[in-house]
């Protein structure tokens, strides 16, 4: 009796599940739901290019939204659909409530909020891929073949997919630490002040050129340890790299987590083989990058000095900020201000951060009313980093009702200063230092100001005369001839001179 | 889809999103921001993708949380977005 032959050494096949890059093949009519959910992003921006076409525009956005969600649920095998729709409800209930219940003035910290949760998503979605490769079609098989039998075994995941995911992964997690410390500082949890670690820069680089050394490494070797460190890590650096950042440059902060948090989208977009991600990734990603870049440019800083941090604390003095202590100024008083801007032909209000805190913007709005009751012509300047985000400046004065085509930026107004009797500054002070345009020793020179102290006179609203502004420089307008500073909260200020008024 | 053409869509959004974003008027940039927010939580997608599967119950958790964290910014970012459009009003007159 011979024995049987002995089976021959299996032929190894290496191959991955779907197409070439390994996402699972989709029917055609689920590619072209997640391009149309795409374009409805687009439409969604393109609305905000006027107040007139943005409601639109939102309207758009929640189209897409929907469209994607409801073609991800009808093409993929649900094992569980109860949890799914819980999970989405226990999210709308959170999500609807803040949003009607947010003040405005709160919406910074809001908006980093809502950032840190889109990158802690693009975490986990990250983990969840990792974890379980097969689902989302990027895991690679090996096929063994006997004489008698073939069988599948799951060898991991692809090498691209692997380097996708880890850099999905390592943004998420930064914008999600970056997040939480914005969101720290925004909400005054956190001092606003700069804090400096000594050698963060060598730090910072280290850890960085450690992560994506990890990434390329993470396509070699899939431990779970490789995976898991650089997502601490990523963690890591998100914390290390806002902490050492002021208040005065949270504007750029939002925008840059603005933008990462885009990144994150796209480079999980990449990981599933999806159009809506990626063009809704692109799309976040070059609004957040213009937005820093608008918003540096309005400070005439460069992206990589804020990034560095240090700005805003004790440490910058410029030139004029010693000896001015004792330097004499005029104090007005509320009928004062009443007085001079009711026999105004042209008041333009300047409003800053300080009226945000002060809550000042309805008081305010009260002021402008009955000062056009009276024919004064009344228009708002508004700097772009004037507040703590992009553009804040301009909801809190929606909000207080104040037409939009009253307001105007920087560059449309600036001119009409010269011919204007009454500059009434608000809760803003570095924005309208003039000494950014003559003190080369100034640590704001360069930056574009509002021409405020060209107007017959200005009046200026300050707690006290202490205190610089946030970049700790002194201003030089306080102690100007056409200057009337009005010592006092901006609110109560606001409220005394609509009394004198009315 | 292959990597080149993920790899275009990507490149071509890039260019879209830049001269969009643009022609943004600066006096809806906080209304943009919630908005992008809003709809960078398309990655639900990948979150669903997670908590629907079968058989792995440590992926499915992390997908079901990540369904609850892209809610919450789906929903509040358009409302709050919503709430502040509605805000902006032209002079009456």
């Amino acid at each position: 009796m011979s024995l049987p032959p002995p089976p021959a050494p299996p032929a190894v096949e290496h191959h991955s599940v779907g197409d070439a890059v390994g996402h699972l093949a989709q029917p055609s009519w689920v590619l072209l739901a997640y391009l149309v959910a795409g374009i409805c992003f687009i439409l969604a921006l393109r609305g905000l290019s006027s107040p007139q076409s943005s409601q639109r525009g939102n309207r758009f956005g929640m189209v897409g939204m929907a469209i994607a969600v409801v073609t991800t649920l009808a093409v993929h095998e649900i094992a569980n659909i109860i949890e799914i729709l819980v999970a989405i409800a226990i999210g709308a209930v959170i999500g609807l409530v803040t949003a009607r219940r947010i003040a405005m003035t709160a919406m910074p910290q809001l908006v980093a909020a809502f950032h840190s949760l889109v990158g802690l998503a693009a975490v986990l979605v990250g983990a969840a891929a990792y974890l379980n490769p097969t689902a989302f079609g990027i895991a690679e098989v090996a096929q063994v073949t006997t004489d008698y039998d073939f069988t599948k075994v799951l060898i991991g995941i692809n090498p691209v997919s692997r380097i996708e995911m880890g850099l999905g992964v390592a943004i998420g997690a930064i914008t999600f630490s970056g997040s939480v410390i914005a969101f720290l500082k925004l909400n005054g949890n956190m001092s606003g002040k700069p804090i400096l670690l000594p050698g963060r820069h060598v730090l910072n680089l280290g850890l960085l050129t450690l992560i994506l050394g990890l990434i390329g490494y993470f396509t070699t070797d899939q431990s779970s340890w490789v995976f898991w460190t650089i997502t601490a890590l990523s963690f890591l650096i998100g914390f290390l790299l806002i902490v050492p950042i002021g208040g005065a440059d949270m504007p750029v902060v939002v925008s840059m987590l603005n933008s990462y948090s885009g990144w994150a989208a796209a480079a999980m977009g990449f990981t599933l083989g999806n159009t809506a991600m990626i063009i809704t990734g692109a799309l976040v990603g070059s609004s957040g990058a213009i937005l820093s870049y608008i918003m540096c440019r309005a400070m005439n800083r460069s992206f990589i000095s804020v990034i560095a941090g240090g700005f805003g604390g004790d440490a910058a003095a410029g030139g004029g900020a010693g000896g001015a202590i004792d330097r004499p100024y005029k104090r007005g008083s509320a009928e004062d201000a009443a007085f001079l801007m009711s026999q105004a032909e042209q008041v333009i209000i300047v409003p800053g951060y300080g009226m945000a805190v002060a809550q000042a913007q309805h008081a305010l709005r009260e002021m402008g009313d009955l000062l056009k009751k009276e024919g004064v012509s009344v228009k708002y300047a508004i700097h772009p980093v004037a507040g703590r985000m992009p553009g804040h400046m301009n909801v809190l004065l929606a909000e207080a009702n104040v037409p939009y085509d009253e307001v105007f930026e920087l560059e449309d107004i600036n001119s009409e200063f010269a011919r204007t009797d009454v500059a009434f500054v608000i809760g803003a002070n570095d924005v309208t230092n003039p000494a950014a345009k003559t003190d080369k020793s100034s640590p704001i020179y360069g930056m574009p100001v509002l021409d405020v102290e060209k107007a017959k006179t200005v009046l200026f609203i300050k707690r006290s005369m202490g205190g610089a502004g946030y970049a700790g420089v002194d201003n030089e307008l306080f102690y100007r001839d056409n200057t009337m500073m009005l010592l006092a909260d901006a609110k109560k200020m606001v409220e005394e001179i609509v009394k004198s008024l009315g | 889809m292959d990597f080149i053409s993920i790899l275009s869509i990507f490149v071509l959004a890039c260019f879209i999103g830049y001269y969009v974003v643009w022609a943004v008027t600066p006096a809806l940039h906080t209304p943009l921001m919630a908005v992008t927010n809003a709809i960078s939580s398309v990655i639900i997608v990948g979150a669903l993708v997670a908590a629907a599967a079968a058989g792995f119950p440590g992926a499915k958790w992390l997908g079901l949380l990540a369904v609850v964290l892209a809610s919450i910014n789906i929903f509040g970012g358009f409302a709050v977005t919503a709430r502040m459009l509605a805000m902006y009003k032209k002079k009456e007159r």
